[in-house]
C-alpha cells in the first residue's frame, strides 16, 4: 500500500506510574528509571457534575489521555474528529451487568446499561467538549492499537483535518482476569494533524507490513507493551520521545505489522 | 465521496435467512415480532428472533469461537452465495488488498452472561470451557470471519452501538478512497443477549407489543437480531447495480442514551451525508428512519427529516417487521434500501396504522410499487452517534 502521512502535535499518555507525556517520555529516553505504580485514573472535570458521576474508569482514562494531547496540541477539541479503540472498553461495568444478570433480581441499572456500550467513551468525550464532529469506536482485540493508528491517519488523510487518537485499556477484575488477562491500565492519544505546524514533533507514515514488531529493550516496558493492548503503542512512543528517525513495527492482525515511519520535525 | 459499488449483498432477520424472504415481507408488509420467550428472560416485550441460530455449527478448527453471535454471522454469510462472492473479491484483488469492516455492539456477550450463572461457588471461577477472546470480546466476530473466509488484509470492529454497522460502510469507504485496499466486507451482526434486552427494559424503553414506529400511540422499541453483508468495492467499468453514494457522520454533544430532542446531531449526519454524495435533499427517492419506536427518539428525527430533507420525502421505519437489530440495522436497512433500489418498491411501516400526524412526515404505512433511483438509510445511537449512508443505482 501507499503510505498513508499525518503529523503528530500533541502525546498524552497514562499507566502504570506514568501520568503524563513529559513523565512517559523521560522514562523512554532513560533518563527516569521506569518504576510501576498503580494507574491513576483523573476525575473528568469537563463534564458536568450529574455526568461526571456516572463515569467509571474507562472514561476517566479516555477523556484525561484525549484532552492532554489536544491541550499540548493546541487543537479546539469542539470541532475535531477521534478514533477512540480499546481492545475490550469497560470490563468493570461488564463485570457487574453480568452478575446482576446472573442473580435472582436481573433488574440493571439504566446507567450501567448506558454505559456499557463501546463507545460510551465518545459519547461521554463529544458532551464533555460539545463537539458534534465524527467519533468512531474500534475494537481489533490484541491489534487495537495499530487499527485506531490505521484508521485516525487515514481520516486525516481523507478529511485534510485534524483527528485525535485516543485508545486504552483498563485491567480486567476477577473472573473475568482469569480468562483474559489485562493486569493493568493504559491510554494513549495522539493529535494528528493533516499539515506540518509550529508544535509538529514527527511525521508519521503508515503502512500494513510483516516485518516483526519492535520490542522493549526494558524488561518491564517489554512486560507491559504485551500485557496490555494499548501499550502496543510503547516502540512508538519511545521513538517520538527520543526524536529519532526511522520504521517502528507494530503488533497488528495476526502475522502482520503497522510499520510506521516516524521523522522528527 | 467517489460511488462504491455493493456488487454482493445479503441479509437474515426474523424475516428469514437471505434476501428472498426478506423483500418478501418488505414488500408484502409482513412482519415476524413474536413475544419474548428467549433463554430465561421473563420480559413481557416482543423480539425479532432469527429461526435455527442455534442448529449452526461452527467448524471444528475455529470451536473457540462458537457463541450465538458467530453462530448467525456464519448462517447470514451462506445465505445468497455470498461467502463464495467473498472468496472470488479476494481472489480477484488479492488477500492483502482485502479488508474486513463489521459492526457488533454486543458481539457474543451471551456466552458471558450464561457463564456468570455457572461460577465456580468456592472460587468464584468461570466453567474451564467458557472461552471469553472467541466468544465476547468485540473483535470475536471479526476473528471469526476473518478465519472462516481466509481474509488477511486489515480487519476492524466498529462498535458504536445502534450506528456500527452503518459507519463500517464509512469506515471502508474511506480505506478505499485511500488506496489501503481495493474491495472490503462491510456488515453488521447483533444477536440476542439479556444484558439488551433486560437494559432497554431498565429504561422502560421496550413495547409490551411488537413496535409501531412513528405511529402517535408508539411507546417502544422491540429488539430483534439480525446479520447483513455487503461486498463493497470500486465499480468495474460498465458495472451495474446499487452503489454507495454518500455517508455522514456526527455526534449529538447532549446525552448518553437520550437524543438530542431537536435531532441536531441527527440533521449533521443527514446533511454531511449528501454533501458526500453530492445530492440535493430533493434528489432523495426514499429515506429509511432510524425509526425505534420509542417516543422521544421518533420526535427528535421527524425533526431532524423536516429540517434537512422536508416534508415531502417517502419514509419508513422497517423495525416493526425486523425489530430493532442494533449493531446489524445499519448494515440490514441499507440493504433494505439496496432492495428496494432493485425490485423496485417503497417498503412500508408495519405495525402503524395511522402515523403520527405532529410529526409531520410523508410516512409510508403500507409499501408502494415504485422504484427509487436513490434512497437514504439512518442509523443512531447510544453516546448520541449519527451515521446516515446515500445508496442509488448504478448504471
Amino acid at each position: 500500500m501507499t503510505a498513508l502521512s499525518a503529523y503528530v502535535d500533541g502525546i498524552a499518555v497514562i499507566g502504570p506510574g506514568i501520568t503524563d507525556w513529559p513523565g512517559a517520555a523521560a522514562i523512554l529516553r532513560g533518563e527516569t528509571r521506569y518504576v510501576a505504580a498503580p494507574t491513576l485514573f483523573p476525575l473528568p472535570t469537563a463534564l458536568p457534575a450529574a455526568e461526571r458521576r456516572r463515569t467509571g474508569r474507562v472514561v476517566r482514562l479516555a477523556l484525561a489521555v484525549g484532552l492532554e494531547a489536544a491541550t499540548r496540541a493546541e487543537l479546539p477539541v469542539a470541532e475535531c474528529l477521534a478514533v477512540f479503540s480499546s481492545s475490550d472498553g469497560d470490563v468493570d461495568n461488564c463485570h457487574e451487568i453480568c452478575q446482576t444478570l446472573a442473580s435472582a433480581d436481573r433488574q440493571l441499572s439504566p446507567t450501567r446499561f448506558h454505559n456499557s456500550v463501546h463507545n460510551a467513551p465518545a459519547g461521554y468525550w463529544s458532551i464533555a467538549t460539545g463537539s458534534r464532529a465524527a467519533s468512531t469506536a474500534l475494537c481489533a482485540d490484541d491489534a487495537s492499537y495499530a487499527a485506531g493508528l490505521l484508521e485516525a491517519i487515514v481520516q486525516v488523510a481523507e478529511f485534510a483535518a485534524p483527528v485525535l487518537l485516543i485508545t486504552y485499556d483498563l485491567d480486567y477484575p476477577p473472573p473475568l482476569a482469569e480468562k483474559h488477562a489485562v493486569p493493568t491500565s493504559f491510554g494513549t492519544a495522539f493529535a494528528l494533524m493533516p499539515r506540518r505546524g509550529a508544535r509538529s514533533i514527527a511525521r508519521l507514515s503508515v503502512s500494513i507490513d510483516l516485518a516483526p514488531s519492535d520490542h522493549m529493550a526494558d524488561d518491564e516496558l517489554e512486560r507491559l507493551r504485551i500485557v496490555v493492548p494499548a501499550a502496543r503503542s510503547l516502540p512508538l512512543l519511545a521513538r517520538l520521545a527520543r526524536r529519532e528517525r526511522g520504521p517502528v513495527s507494530l503488533d497488528y492482525l495476526g502475522q502482520s505489522t503497522l510499520r510506521v515511519e516516524v521523522e522528527p520535525c | 465521496m467517489k460511488p462504491l459499488l455493493l456488487s454482493h449483498y445479503t441479509a437474515t432477520s426474523c424475516l428469514g435467512h437471505g434476501l428472498e424472504p426478506f423483500a418478501a415481507a418488505l414488500r408484502g408488509g409482513r412482519g415476524a415480532l413474536k413475544p419474548c420467550r428467549f433463554e430465561t428472560v421473563e420480559l413481557d416485550t416482543a423480539i425479532g428472533e432469527v429461526i435455527d441460530v442455534d442448529a449452526e455449527r461452527l467448524p471444528a478448527r475455529l470451536a473457540i469461537f462458537d457463541c450465538r453471535n458467530n453462530r448467525l454471522a456464519q448462517l447470514a454469510l451462506r445465505q445468497d452465495g455470498f461467502d463464495a462472492a467473498v472468496r472470488t473479491a479476494i481472489a480477484r484483488v488479492g488477500r492483502g488488498r482485502f479488508g474486513l469492516f463489521l459492526g457488533t455492539s454486543t458481539s457474543g456477550i451471551l456466552e458471558t452472561e450464561i457463564a456468570y450463572r455457572h461460577r465456580d461457588p468456592l472460587s468464584g471461577r468461570l466453567p474451564a470451557a467458557f472461552n471469553y477472546a472467541g466468544s465476547h470480546n468485540t473483535f470475536s466476530v471479526a476473528a471469526f470471519v476473518r478465519a472462516l473466509l481466509e481474509i488477511d488484509g486489515p480487519a476492524v470492529v466498529v462498535s458504536t452501538a445502534c450506528s456500527s454497522s452503518a459507519k463500517v460502510f464509512a469506515s471502508a469507504a474511506r480505506m478505499i478512497d485511500a488506496g489501503v485496499i481495493d474491495a472490503a466486507l462491510v456488515g453488521g451482526v447483533d444477536s440476542l443477549c439479556l444484558t439488551t434486552l433486560y437494559g432497554f427494559h431498565s429504561l422502560q424503553l421496550t413495547s409490551t407489543r411488537p413496535c409501531r414506529p412513528f405511529a402517535a400511540d408508539r411507546d417502544g422499541i422491540s429488539i430483534g437480531e439480525g446479520a447483513a453483508f455487503a461486498l463493497l468495492e470500486k465499480p468495474a467499468p460498465g458495472a451495474r447495480g446499487v452503489a454507495l453514494l454518500g455517508v455522514g457522520e456526527s455526534s449529538d454533544a447532549y446525552h448518553l442514551s437520550s437524543p438530542h430532542p431537536d435531532g441536531l446531531g441527527a440533521s449533521a449526519a443527514m446533511s454531511a451525508a449528501l454533501q458526500s454524495a453530492g445530492l440535493n435533499a430533493s434528489d432523495l427517492d426514499y429515506l429509511n428512519l432510524h425509526g425505534t419506536a420509542t417516543p422521544s427518539n421518533d420526535r427528535a428525527e421527524a425533526r431532524a427529516v423536516l429540517d434537512t430533507l422536508g416534508a415531502n420525502i417517502p419514509c419508513s421505519s422497517t423495525k416493526g417487521a425486523t425489530g430493532h437489530t442494533l449493531g446489524a440495522a445499519g448494515a440490514l436497512e441499507a440493504v433494505a434500501c439496496a432492495l428496494a433500489l432493485t425490485e423496485g418498491f417503497l417498503p412500508g411501516g408495519i405495525n402503524t396504522s395511522v402515523a403520527d400526524a405532529a410529526l409531520g412526515l410523508k410516512y409510508l404505512t403500507s409499501s408502494q410499487s415504485r422504484r427509487p433511483a436513490t434512497a437514504m438509510s439512518n442509523s443512531f445511537g447510544f453516546g448520541g452517534t449519527n451515521c446516515s449512508l446515500v445508496l442509488g443505482s448504478y448504471a
